[in-house]
């Protein structure tokens, strides 16, 4: 059984490697099968794997070779199996399958050859992804952090004729790698403090470190988490990514890969309960982001930018939760999240598929009876993400506010302020696209046609999970076992239970649910019949520009980078530190050209050179004495 | 006579010498400064010969202190001879070329 | 006796290149020959007897021609033999006027750089390090560019102002060895002098080294005697002669000097961290590769100074690591930017654009080199990067932290160039480009290997090194 576990990412590794090398030869169909086959079998495997954490709990698993070995430091190339690798193996596999599955019929149009890089880069991606939450030291997770976002710079620049796309690949790579550095700062930490990166040593000696240590090693680790999982101040990657083909925003850019920073801070749960001045940071930036990035959402245009901001915010819940110390809430909602934002995505992608690659909401409109599939399914992603119950959302959304309201009263409340603007804008981007008259060009109109089954089928499955994935959480309150939060306690061990009278949690549920409803009739009402057709003036121009973040990024570090990097390759370089090297040749050429004029070639000036130095001569040796006491004796 | 006459008498027709090779452009002059010169060293050699010879001569009549010096002039003489005669010879190359025994027109080794 | 053959193989072959005429012969006999190099380079690896080498050389001056192998040489004996044949199957099919000179002078510089790498003995160290910086100027002033005699002066003269700086001090060294004195490294190490002599030497022969290696602010040379030599002698310079500075302060520094070396240690470190993050932005701005190649190169072997520096065991550990990873990064990038010189006859970004439509294999060897660049995990370039920067933190965090920037300022020159090269729609120039030829195919497809099997396994060479 624990050697299965090497299976898990191998079946990608395969896939990655069949469909690279053999983009050429192979036939698209056959690559789309061996794409998906290989996460289905890895899926496939999470499965046993998972029923078997679920009976015996936590597998120890050997490691596979020894990575790298210092006298001092001994890091292995391991993989551990508990509880929490479990749930997210599951997820990206199961999530991950169901994309390749789309992915074959969306990207159908796409050059063979391109079609297999696409599924060469996806099933790289996975493998990365898997890596990251199987490794069993901050080393092997690095790599699949790493990995993940080099997988998702190629793929957000997958169309690499298109120049934006490429800065947007680029930008991501390089805001990540901020991030990274961060992560990577925090691992020399630990390795320098403690002497070993395995999650299980660090844990066990995380009580001898002083408190200055554990927040510094925190406030890194979250920098590292920032970056990956798009949080301000290092979110603006994320919307840029869309770029990339749909179902790449749907696995990578919300389901997966942006939570690994969410994943990262659960694994290293014992550490963060340690330093209190982190936990309060987390929460205060996942609240930010999550009220920031959803009043941006507000005013978008864009289908993909409109969830791409959905995404950053919910991510900000997560970090609140964090923050919060329910660590099983976060967790709770990164499964949630990944249901019903992959669904919404696809959902998209579908839309945009039919619309011959139209993202423009403005231009939509009146889908609901073109598209029945999409339409229902993305209703029902709609509800979830709104918190409106039983569904999916609901559940994990109100764990993360009921541990938010334990925490403090006003988290709650602009927690619920963000949840309000959530349905808004879900409702807002539902109504434009499906509802009202369709607003798009008559040739639009003439070939709008429902998705083929291999995309449908996808959203049906996400749709129906969407739908029931709350039960797995559902809180006692409500006559549930909360079977998740007992799945993972073996591994979320620092987690506070937090006590709020079931009174007060009916009426936490019922105001945030309340004033979701009112958002959500608020939204439909407004903008079936009136979609929002101008550009926006006043505040809401400052809204549909993003806060001007991009621009004012650009202006205080962009620039001035440049700027220095200008100054020291035209001036300090080339007039300064070359200029001095090449100075003393030049002097050296100067001086001897100078010297040079001495030898006139004139014979009198020789002579008169040779007479003057035989007098300083001379009277070298009178003032040495010699000469002149010998003159004065003669005298 | 003191030597010290000798002394001044030499430096001054040394001085004159180098003074005429720096000042004149005539290679002959030139040349006659040189001699000048020789043979002011020359006329200092035998006096300091003739000076060191006739204190030795006092205790020890058959000394032949000093005796080096006057060896020292004829050999200065037979080089100045044979100086004369390649610098001459120069000269009127010299002229030939040049039609002048400018010594400022002796800077052809230049470039 | 590997030692002694490792040195006598290229020479030979170098003197017979000189005399072969015909252009094929003197290309296949120079590949056969790196070849042979090559496997007794492989040879030396396994064995444990028969490394070292010694007779008399100027027994009046009590030096000896004495060569040894230990861990570190032998890896970069096997860098410098790994780089002349894959170097010479990616220009096989260049051509060079006199081929055979050409060849002949690669062979002795490669004898001259093997001998630096091997020598235990001062005045024989100082021998070989000359040597294989004067078939390096030959080669860059006949072959170069346009500029090449006035860039190559520069490069001679400044390299050899440090090596007299580096005679000076080993001379000073020497006249402190006991009794009739010995220029033997092993006299050296015995030495122990008080902290002020060794100071005075180490800024004789650090700055020597700081030269060669380059290290900010010696380094001007480097970009304008890369840009302007012909790209083999690039490959040769970048890949491996810049590794002499760094063994070279690793054997001859470290263990001689240790109380300058801890006196010094700040200054240098801050040294390196500056250079690396200028030689990083400035490489931002560039607009020719080989020159971006050639700052991002400073910024790499800042960070190796840095840590050498350091003195902890795990820096130096992948200072060691990095020294062979970076020397097979360095070469893949040097041959990418030669096919696109060759091929396009332009090396500058803003007349390039959308080579991976017309050369997809090309683009995919050469981003995987571009990652190795900027040492994303599962590339050879990580290991050593990490112990590095590992060992930087453990010295002192804040220079760990300022030195990381420039893992972000390298993602941003690295992707830019890939961006401007590759991606993007096809302009002028690469309009009619044509992907690889399989010599050089199979030139990067070796290096690509070696960087990720060395980048997921990369203990047999930790263990070569320990």
């Amino acid at each position: 059984m624990n050697k299965l576990v090497y299976l898990i990412p191998l079946f990608p590794l395969i896939g990655f490697l069949i469909n690279g090398l053999g983009r050429k030869s192979l036939s698209k169909s056959l690559i789309g099968v061996i794409g998906s086959g290989a996460i289905l079998a890895s899926f496939a495997v999470s499965l046993v794997l998972f029923f078997d954490v679920k009976a015996n709990g936590a597998m120890a698993v050997n490691p596979l070779f020894t990575f790298i070995q210092t006298s001092t430091l001994k890091i292995d190339f391991a993989f551990q199996v508990d509880q929490l690798s479990c749930l997210f193996l599951l997820i990206i596999t199961g999530i991950g399958f169901l994309i390749h599955v789309y992915s074959a019929s969306y990207m159908h149009e796409e050059e063979p050859q391109h079609f297999g890089r696409y599924f060469a880069y996806l099933n790289l991606f996975v493998f990365s992804m898997l890596l990251l939450v199987l490794g069993a030291n901050y080393v092997i997770m690095f790599i699949g952090w790493e990995g993940v976002g080099l997988c998702s710079y190629l793929l957000i620049g997958y169309w690499f004729k298109n120049n934006n796309y490429n800065a947007a690949a680029k930008k991501a790579f390089v805001m990540n790698r901020i991030g990274d550095l961060g992560f990577l700062l925090a691992v020399f930490w630990i390795i320098n403090k403690l002497g070993t990166v395995n999650y299980h040593d660090v844990f066990a000696k995380a009580a001898t470190l002083s408190n200055f240590d554990v927040t510094a090693i925190t406030l890194l680790l979250f920098v590292g988490a920032m970056g990956k999982s798009a949080q301000i101040p290092l979110y603006t990657w994320l919307p840029d990514a869309m770029a990339g083909p749909t179902p790449v925003s749907a696995l990578i850019h919300a389901a997966t890969m942006v939570t690994a920073g969410i994943y990262m801070i659960a694994r290293s749960n014992v550490l963060f309960s340690m330093s209190e001045f982190t936990m309060h940071l987390i929460a205060i930036i996942g609240l930010a982001t999550a009220l920031f990035s959803a009043t941006i959402a507000i005013k978008q245009n864009d289908i993909k930018k409109v969830l791409a901001y959905s995404t950053v915010s919910q991510l900000g819940y997560m970090f609140l939760g964090l923050g919060c110390g329910a660590y099983t809430g976060a967790v709770f909602h990164v499964m949630t999240h990944a249901f019903f934002k992959a669904l919404l995505f696809l959902g998209a992608g579908s839309v945009i598929h039919a619309m011959h690659h139209e993202q423009d909401i403005r231009n939509m409109g009146g889908l609901k009876k073109k598209l029945p599939i999409t339409h229902i399914t993305f209703l029902l992603g709609c509800i979830a993400i709104s918190g409106i119950p039983p569904f999916s959302g609901f559940f994990s959304k109100d764990e993360i506010l009921a541990a938010a309201f334990a925490h403090n009263k006003v988290y709650w409340i602009l927690g619920v302020a963000g949840a309000a603007m959530t349905a808004f804008y879900m409702f807002r981007l539902y109504a434009t696209t499906f509802l009202g008259n369709f607003r798009g060009t008559h040739d639009q109109e003439h070939h709008l046609h429902e998705s083929p089954k291999a995309m449908t089928i996808p959203l049906i499955v996400l749709a129906i999970l969407s739908v029931i994935g709350g039960m797995v959480g559902i809180p006692e309150l409500m006559g549930g076992h909360h079977e998740l939060h007992h799945f993972l306690s073996p591994v979320l061990v620092s987690e506070k239970a937090y006590e709020i009278e079931h009174s007060t949690e009916w009426m936490l549920m019922g105001i945030s649910v309340t004033i979701a409803a009112i958002a959500i009739l608020f939204a439909v009402n407004k903008f079936s019949k009136k979609p929002e057709m101008q550009d926006a003036e006043g505040f809401g121009k400052v809204l549909a520009n993003k806060w001007y973040v991009d621009e004012l990024y650009d202006t205080i570090i962009v620039k001035p980078l440049e700027a220095v990097a200008n100054c020291f390759k035209n001036i300090i370089e080339k007039s300064g530190i070359d200029g001095a090297v090449n100075g003393v040749g030049k002097f050296v050429q100067y001086s001897s050209r100078q010297v040079r004029l001495l030898q006139s070639g004139q014979v009198g000036t020789y002579i008169l050179f040779m007479v003057l130095a035989f007098v300083v001569i001379v009277l070298i040796w009178i003032n040495d004495g010699h000469i002149y006491r010998f003159i004065t004796k003669l005298f | 006579m003191p030597i010290s006459n000798y002394i001044i008498f030499c430096l001054t027709l040394f001085t004159i010498g180098i003074i005429g090779v720096l000042v004149r452009r005539n290679a002959i002059i030139v040349f006659m400064c040189i001699e000048l010169m020789l043979n002011a060293v020359n006329l200092l050699l035998v006096a300091f010969s003739k000076m060191h010879n006739g204190v030795a001569y006092l205790s020890d009549k058959s000394s032949i202190v000093g005796a080096e010096a006057q060896v020292f002039v004829f050999f200065i003489m037979v080089v100045a001879a044979a100086e004369v005669s390649v610098g001459l010879a120069i000269i009127v190359m010299m002229y030939r070329n040049t039609h002048s025994v400018d010594i400022n027109f002796l800077n052809r080794l230049k470039n | 006796m590997y030692s002694l053959l490792l040195i006598l193989i290229p020479v030979v072959a170098g003197l017979l290149s000189f005399f072969l005429k015909e252009e094929k012969t003197v290309k296949g006999f120079a590949l056969l020959a790196s070849i042979v190099t090559l496997v007794v380079s492989l040879c030396s690896l396994c064995s444990t007897t028969q490394l070292a080498f010694s007779a008399e050389w100027i027994p009046s001056l009590g030096s000896k021609f004495s060569l040894s192998l230990d861990g570190m040489s032998k890896m970069l004996c096997l860098l410098n033999c790994i780089s002349l044949p894959i170097i010479f199957t990616s220009i096989y099919k260049n051509s060079y006027k006199n081929t055979s000179g050409f060849y002949g002078l690669m062979f002795l510089m490669q004898a001259g750089i093997m001998g630096v790498f091997l020598a235990s003995d001062a005045l024989l160290f100082y021998f070989f390090w000359e040597l294989a910086l004067i078939p390096a100027y030959f080669l860059c002033s006949i072959w170069g560019g346009e500029k090449r005699i006035q860039v190559t002066f520069k490069f001679f003269i400044y390299t050899f102002v440090g090596s007299l700086l580096m005679l000076l001090g080993l001379i000073y060294l020497y006249l402190q060895t006991p009794g009739s004195h010995s220029f033997a490294y092993n006299d050296f190490l015995q030495l122990h002098l008080p902290a002020k002599q060794q100071a005075s030497v180490f800024a004789l022969m650090f700055i020597a080294f700081a030269i060669k290696m380059p290290i900010f602010p010696f380094h001007t040379w480097q970009p304008d005697a890369y840009e302007q030599a012909p790209t083999p002698v690039t490959m040769v310079l970048s890949g491996v002669m810049v590794k002499m500075g760094i063994f070279a302060v690793i054997k001859w520094i470290l263990p001689i000097l240790p109380l300058a070396v801890n006196g010094h240690a700040n200054f240098v470190i801050i040294l390196s961290v500056i250079g690396m993050l200028y030689a990083s932005l400035i490489a931002i701005k560039q607009d020719d590769i080989k020159r971006l190649v050639a700052y991002s190169s400073i910024a790499h072997i800042g960070l190796m100074c840095a840590a050498i520096f350091t003195n902890t065991n795990i820096g130096i550990q992948g200072v060691l690591v990095q020294m062979f990873n970076h020397g097979i990064n360095v070469i893949g990038l040097w041959i990418v930017a030669d096919v696109i010189e060759q091929q396009l006859g332009t090396r500058k970004f803003s007349e390039l654009g959308g080579l991976a439509q017309k050369a997809p294999t090309l683009a995919i060897l050469f981003v995987v080199m571009c990652f190795a660049n900027i040492a994303l995990p599962l590339t050879n370039a990580f290991i050593g990067e990490f112990l590095m920067f590992s060992g930087l933190f453990q010295y002192n965090v804040w220079f760990a932290a300022v030195a990381g920037i420039s893992i972000i300022l390298g993602a941003v020159y690295t992707l830019n160039m890939v961006q401007k090269i590759f991606y993007g729609d096809t302009v002028v120039a690469t309009d009619k480009a044509v992907d690889i030829s399989l010599n050089i195919k199979l030139a990067l497809v070796i290096l690509v290997v070696v960087i990720i099997a060395l980048g997921i396994y990369p203990m047999p060479l930790m263990n070569l090194v320990k």
